[in-house]
C-alpha cells in the first residue's frame, strides 16, 4: 500500500476519532447532535434524488444512443496524445455548469472503466478539486446585484484549470 | 442553465440513435439508469447521513469557532482592502471553514451575508465588483474540501477497491488551485496599488 493510500485512509478514522473525543471532553450530548445531524443528511439525499434521477437517465440516453463513444473518439484524437483520456473532457466541461450533470458523466465512467482506472480516479479527483464555478458566480454576484464580474472570470478559470491539471497529475502518481 | 443542459443531452441523445440506428437501446439505457439511480441514492443515504451526524457533533462543539479564530491572519491578508475586524471577513472565514467541513449548507448563508457586507464596502459603481468581491469568488471556487464524502460514497456504491484512496491527491490538487488563486488576486490587487 503506497503512502498517499495509507494516509488518506487515516483521515476520516483520525477526524472521528478527534471530533468524537472532543465532544466528550466538552460534556457535549454527542450522540443526540448526531441523530439531528442524520436526520438532515436523509433529507438532504432525498431531496436531491429526483435531480439525480433525471441526470441519470438522461446521461443514460446519451450513453445508449453511443453518442458518447462517437465524442469521446473525436476529442481523444487530439488529448490523449498529452495523456488525458477523451472521458475526461466532458466531465471538466459540464463540472462548471452543473454538478449534478458532471456526476452523472463521472458515474458513467466508473461503469465504463471502473472506479479504480485511471479514468475513474481522474474524474474522481477532479470532481472534488473543481467547483461549478459559473452557478456560484451567478448566484454570489446576483444576490447583490453585481452586472460587472471584472477579473472573477478569468482568476476562476486560471484556478480551475490549474486544478485539473494538478488533479491529472495526482491520478497518474497513484 | 440545467434546463438546456438536460433537455439537450436528450435532444441530441435520441437524435443520434435515431441516426445511427441505435434507438433500440436507448429505452434499455433509460430503464437502467433510473433503476440505477435509485440504488446509489439508498447508499447514499447511509453514507451521507453518518457524515451529516458527525458534522453536526462538531458544529455543536465550536468547531468551526475553532477554525475560524486560526484562519483570521490569513483571511485578513487576502482581504487587505477590508478593514479588520470588519463582519465581512467573518463571513467570509465562515464560509471558507464551512466548505472545508463540506458543510455546503452552512456555506452559501455565509457567503451570502460576505457579499451584502462587501458590498456595503464598494466604493466603485454598485454594480461593478470590487477587488474583496472578486477574490472571495475565486477563493469560493477553489475551496478546499478535507472529506470529499459524496465521491467517495459513489466510489463505495461502484465497487472500488479502496473509495477513499482519493483524499490525499483531491487535498493535494485543490491546495494547487487554492494557491493559484491567492496568487492571482496578489498579482491583481498590486497592479491597483
Amino acid at each position: 500500500m503506497s503512502i498517499v493510500t495509507f494516509i488518506s485512509n487515516m483521515i476520516i478514522p483520525m477526524l472521528i476519532f478527534y471530533i468524537v473525543g472532543l465532544a466528550i471532553m466538552m460534556k457535549k450530548d454527542c450522540y443526540d447532535s448526531f441523530i439531528i445531524g442524520a436526520k438532515e443528511g436523509m433529507k438532504t439525499v432525498i431531496s436531491v434524488m429526483p435531480t439525480l434521477l433525471g441526470l441519470m437517465m438522461a446521461v443514460g440516453v446519451l450513453r445508449s444512443s453511443g453518442f458518447l463513444d462517437w465524442l469521446s473518439g473525436f476529442i481523444g484524437f487530439y488529448t490523449e496524445k498529452i495523456g488525458v483520456p477523451a472521458c475526461i473532457i466532458p466531465v471538466t466541461i459540464i463540472r462548471m455548469f452543473s454538478a449534478s450533470a458532471a456526476t452523472g458523466l463521472t458515474l458513467d465512467i466508473f461503469k465504463e472503466y471502473g472506479t479504480d482506472s485511471l479514468e475513474g480516479l481522474m474524474a474522481s479527483i477532479i470532481m472534488c478539486t473543481t467547483e461549478t464555478v459559473f452557478y456560484s458566480i451567478s448566484l454570489y454576484f446576483m444576490s447583490v446585484g453585481i452586472k460587472n464580474t471584472r477579473w472573477t472570470i478569468l482568476g476562476a478559470m486560471i484556478c480551475t484549470f490549474a486544478g485539473i491539471v494538478a488533479s491529472i497529475v495526482f491520478a497518474y502518481l497513484m | 442553465m440545467l434546463n438546456y443542459i438536460w433537455a439537450i443531452m436528450i435532444i441530441v441523445g435520441v437524435v443520434y440513435a435515431i441516426i445511427t440506428g441505435n434507438i433500440g437501446n436507448v429505452t434499455n439505457g433509460i430503464l437502467e439508469s433510473s433503476e440505477e439511480t435509485i440504488s446509489l441514492c439508498i447508499t447514499m443515504l447511509g453514507i451521507m447521513s453518518v457524515w451529516t451526524g458527525l458534522m453536526e457533533i462538531a458544529r455543536q462543539c465550536g468547531l468551526i469557532q475553532i477554525l475560524t479564530r486560526r484562519l483570521d491572519r490569513l483571511i485578513g491578508w487576502i482581504f487587505c482592502d477590508i478593514p479588520k475586524g470588519h463582519k465581512a471577513l467573518e463571513y467570509i472565514t465562515t464560509n471558507i471553514v464551512a466548505n472545508f467541513l463540506g458543510l455546503g449548507w452552512a456555506a452559501t448563508p455565509a457567503g451570502l451575508m460576505a457579499m451584502k457586507e462587501m458590498a456595503k464596502l464598494n466604493k466603485n459603481n454598485p454594480t461593478m465588483a470590487s477587488d474583496s468581491m472578486c477574490a472571495f469568488l475565486i477563493i469560493n471556487v477553489s475551496s478546499i474540501q478535507l472529506v470529499p464524502i459524496t465521491m467517495i460514497a459513489y466510489r463505495n456504491q461502484y465497487g472500488s477497491v479502496n473509495p477513499v484512496s482519493i483524499m490525499l491527491p483531491a487535498i493535494l490538487s485543490t491546495c494547487v488551485s487554492t494557491l493559484v488563486a491567492i496568487i492571482f488576486i496578489k498579482i491583481k490587487q498590486g497592479k491597483r496599488a
